[in-house]
């Protein structure tokens, strides 16, 4: 895997944002920006290079499910590995994410570990 | 007798009463007089109805000043306690975003001191390991003892910042305390309210029966803006053990997820 890949990191809440940046910066990505609603980030995934995309759900402008669909809708962005990090946790929503394409679920409140182990079930899969 | 039969009874008297002179009046041609007393007679049927009304209106009007919403109360802003707990939930998620990011602060203050203790004692250890081998030159060992000083005065001084930022990370968490006693205040609101509200349901049931309207709830329910949309998200689930299209931890999502084929 490579550590040194760009990372979007997008939740509302700045504490949340901070957590998984301290997170990712511990398991040894340091290469990672912040967005606070999907309406931000799209802009600035479609311009940015980034090589990974962690998002929250639900967000006051643009949610990350449909941020999910709007990365998956764009030719350049449709193979960028998206994780949810999300409190959303009713079955149809998963499935919802699941059909929307997404690579990783993991439900707040959630363990480093857990964090670590989806990241890297997902560069397992994309690499392999 | 019910109050039911006793409002029949004073509406049958009252016929009773009037029936002779109105026989009277129109078979004297005394329209005037007639109208009169069908009037009173519809009067006497209407009463319960304005009394019901007024009673409801008076239920409406406490119900109304125990919310303290009531608009035309010049106060009503200051005295909302609606709006009242509104800022007391703020107050809440200043607090807890607060005592967050300074444990949070404290933490990133804390990593690099243990990160310096954890790299250079790894690195003192395999050199004390080859002065303990005999493997070391005096030269070198002369700078290792300066190492292993500088590391114990610098481990000193690092270890009693940490204890001050763990002390300081213990004591962000007393927001824990306010905030819950914010809360409950709250809770209690929540709760004065619902009561009120349910209250209000009713007088708007009898008003129904009263005035004999009835609702098309199926249209009503359409109308009302809670509608839910999972798309939207709906926030942490609150009751995750009990509710059965809900899952239950992580473990859960991951099976779920290797059904779908992820």
């Amino acid at each position: 895997m490579n550590k040194n890949m760009k990372i979007l990191i997008v939740d509302d809440f700045s504490t949340m944002r901070r957590i998984i940046k301290n997170l990712l910066r511990d398991l040894g990505f340091t290469n990672t920006e912040e967005a606070d609603d999907g309406s931000t980030a799209l802009p600035m995934l479609q311009s940015g290079n980034f090589d990974f995309l962690v998002t929250d759900w639900n967000m006051p402008q643009m949610t990350g499910i449909d941020l999910l669909r709007a990365v998956r809708a764009d030719d350049r962005l449709k193979h960028l590995p998206v994780l949810m990090v999300t409190a959303e946790a009713k079955r149809d929503q998963i499935i919802e994410a699941a059909q929307a394409g997404v690579n990783g679920y993991v439900v707040k409140p959630f363990t480093a570990h857990a964090l670590q182990d989806k990241i890297e079930k997902i560069f397992e899969r994309v690499n392999g | 007798m019910t109050h039911d039969e006793i409002i029949q009874d004073r509406l049958q008297q009252a016929v009773v009463e009037r029936a002779e002179s109105l026989q009277a009046s129109l078979a004297e041609g005394d329209w005037a007089t007639a109208s009169l007393l069908l009037e009173q007679i519809n009067d006497i049927r209407n009463q319960p109805l304005h009394d019901e009304v007024a009673k409801l209106t008076r239920e409406l009007h406490s119900a109304i000043l125990d919310l303290q919403i009531e608009g035309s109360n010049p106060h009503a802003q200051e005295m909302s306690q609606i709006n009242d707990a509104n800022e007391r939930l703020h107050y809440v998620m200043k607090m807890t975003e607060k005592a967050a990011n300074d444990t949070m602060d404290l933490v990133e203050a804390s990593a690099p001191l243990v990160n310096y203790i954890s790299y250079e004692a790894q690195s003192l250890t395999a050199d004390w390991q080859r002065f303990t081998r005999r493997e070391m030159p005096l030269e070198e060992f002369k700078d290792l003892a300066r190492r292993i000083e500088a590391f114990l005065l610098r481990s000193l001084h690092d270890s009693d910042q940490m204890s001050g930022h763990l002390n300081d990370i213990l004591l962000a968490q007393s927001f824990q305390d306010l905030t819950g006693q914010v809360i409950k205040r709250v809770t209690e609101l929540i709760g004065y309210v619902d009561q009120s509200l349910t209250r209000m349901g009713g007088m708007a049931k009898t008003v129904d029966q009263v005035a004999g309207i009835e609702h098309d709830h199926e249209t009503l329910q359409k109308g009302s803006q809670m509608q839910y949309d999972t798309s939207k998200g709906e926030g942490p689930q609150i009751r995750a053990d009990k509710a059965e299209d809900v899952v239950s931890d992580q473990v859960d999502v991951d099976d779920l997820l290797s059904s779908l084929g992820l």
